[in-house]
């Protein structure tokens, strides 16, 4: 019972400290997070318009304002001013309660994201971060578990097939994705000691997250983009295959919704990983030592948070105009025989060498780059780089044997026609040339049998 | 470090009652604010123009997969919740959570090598 309470006294509250925030101010940053998001929604879809625009070596939407920075808010409201169609085979309540959900749900995860560092607000002195609590990164991997829902009831109470079909792989590849991407977090969480994101981003203070974690941030990347249905991995409204997926059969301001959800969920997965990889609004390892700190904390926060928001913006952008879609079972392959394996196998290691930081594997230390190391983290990263050498060496053992034994039961004819292909082909070792038909008998008409018949007059 | 009283979870409640405000009313303003021009085949399921295949009585049959993944993800997620306390509570449990982490993970894989072998996450 004591060490529980032990456990219990240390456990990591928030580092923010929002003990001079009155109620009322946290509901105007509540509209301000809200005003903020959608801003940003609407500038990123001109923005990835534009971009891809260029990458494609064509303009862009240029009529609507400014650069037509305005596009988006006139395709709002032509959307609002369309028909709203609910077809004759749809369930009419779950129709009416899917993108609201996919709607709702998108917004509440950013709440927990510390977007800049404690500044002034109408007298009181409050942190730019809406709220914080010490299983705060959990709730934004509940709420996206909840915003499935609005994806798979739109699929089935459309009462139609592509739908259908939509909604149910994007369950499954959010559900099979989700795995990867909670184990990835582990690995910030044995660095941090904490779930509280404002903790984490302190914890950050010295080194951010992508160094020692860099495995973990890369299976997040990849995995974020397959959380928010995104190219490459958008089957769950591949256009190819189910003309639009889940929202095939949703027109108007609905559709609005789905759209809406997706491009805030992307804000929400690029801001949790800015706020566990990069340090959240802490300013850039150079800019943070100018003039004892005078350009990182406060609003300066902001600007570092939205500089790195909009990189990984422009990242999901940039992916979308360079990769064709995946195929699903390839996809599911990632997910499954790729990304969980090594990033169980990754948190393992991340574990040993915490524990060897701590101290619980022995305390001798060693002098390195100017740093201490403790012996044992060293001798556990050798360890690990022996490891992955030495798969890698049977790995491409394999793969040398598999070739040639592929190459060795390889069909090959006994006999070839070296021109059967219209052009010249030499045989390989231990193939003989066909015979040149004679002309006469080349002339002569194909023996007409009964199966032939059929064929020419079916 | 702050008291347990610093935060709270009322901001999140705010948040969460203007998302779902808004989505609310986005969903019940399009329905209002559209015009409205009744046509049969608009009102047919979509599919690129042909007859629609008939729909079978709450959605139908689903291809027994989708369930065997939902059962595999529940394995992995309960996984990653036991793991999580760990890795928060690491610095305070020593060496002997190391061991009995490691020794939990070690279960699972077997579990997960299994059905690698039989065949379970294959997808065709």
């Amino acid at each position: 019972m004591s060490t529980l309470a032990a456990l219990a006294a240390t456990t990591d509250n928030p580092v923010a400290d929002f003990g001079d925030t009155p109620w009322w101010l946290s509901l105007v940053k509540a509209l301000l997070v809200f005003v903020f998001l959608l801003i940003n929604t609407l500038l990123v879809i001109w923005f990835e318009r534009r971009v891809i625009g260029r990458m494609q070596q064509r303009p862009g939407p240029n009529r609507a304002g400014p650069f037509g920075l305005l596009q988006t808010l006139a395709d709002g409201v032509k959307l609002a001013l369309k028909e709203d169609i609910v077809p004759k085979a749809a369930d009419k309540i779950m129709f009416w309660a899917a993108p609201a959900i996919a709607g709702a749900m998108a917004f509440v995860s950013f709440a927990i994201i510390p977007m800049g560092g404690t500044v002034w607000m109408f007298g009181h002195k409050t942190p730019l971060q809406l709220t914080d609590t010490p299983i705060a990164t959990l709730l934004v991997l509940a709420v996206a578990g909840v915003g499935v829902y609005g994806i798979v009831l739109a699929g089935w109470s459309s009462g139609s097939t592509y739908p259908l079909l939509g909604g149910l792989r994007s369950s499954a590849q959010v559900i099979s994705y989700e795995i990867a991407m909670g184990l990835a977090l582990v690995a910030v969480f044995l660095y941090a000691g904490s779930m509280s994101t404002s903790q984490i981003v302190f914890a950050q203070n010295d080194l951010w997250y992508i160094v020692p974690a860099f495995f973990s941030f890369v299976v997040y990347v990849i995995t974020m983009v397959g959380e928010t249905n995104r190219l490459p991995f958008d089957l769950a409204e591949g256009e190819g295959e189910l003309t639009g997926g889940f929202h095939t059969e949703y027109s108007s301001l609905k559709f609005a919704m789905f759209f809406l959800g997706e491009y805030v969920n992307m804000f929400t997965v690029s801001a949790l990983a800015t706020t566990l990889f990069l340090g959240g609004p802490a300013a850039p390892p150079g800019i943070a030592a100018i003039g004892d700190g005078m350009l990182n904390g406060g609003w300066w926060g902001l600007l570092w948070f939205v500089v790195k928001l909009w990189l990984f913006m422009f990242f999901f952008v940039w992916l979308r105009g360079s990769l064709p879609r995946v195929r699903y079972d390839q996809f599911m392959r990632l997910g499954w025989k790729v990304l969980i394996p090594t990033t169980l196998v990754w948190v393992v290691m991340v574990a040993f060498i915490r524990a060897a930081e701590l101290g619980f594997l022995g305390d001798s230390k060693v002098s390195l780059l100017g740093r201490d190391f403790p012996r044992a983290t060293l001798f556990i990263i050798a360890c690990i780089a022996l490891a992955v050498l030495v798969a890698a060496w049977f790995y491409d053992n394999h793969q040398v044997k598999r070739r040639a034994e592929l190459e060795e039961a390889r069909a090959m004819d006994e006999e070839i026609d070296p021109f059967a292909g219209g052009h010249p082909v030499p045989p390989l070792p231990g193939q003989r040339l066909v015979e040149p038909p004679l002309a006469l008998s080349a002339a002569r008409p194909a023996p007409v049998t009964d199966s032939g018949s059929e064929e020419n007059r079916g | 470090m702050n008291g347990l009283t610093s935060y709270s979870y009322a901001p999140l409640l705010f948040f969460a009652a203007i998302g779902a405000g808004f989505a609310v009313f986005s969903v019940a303003a399009g329905a209002l604010a559209g015009p409205k021009r009744y046509n049969r085949a608009k009102l047919e399921a979509y599919e690129c123009g042909i007859q629609p295949s008939p729909h079978a009585e709450g959605g139908g049959r689903v291809p027994i997969k989708y369930y065997l993944t939902a059962m595999l993800f529940i394995i992995f997620d309960i996984e990653s919740v036991f793991l999580y306390p760990f890795a928060v509570a690491f610095e305070q449990m020593g060496l002997f959570a190391l061991v009995e982490m490691v020794l939990f993970i070690l279960t699972v894989f077997v579990a997960y090598a299994y059905v690698w072998r039989r065949g379970g996450l294959e997808w065709d």
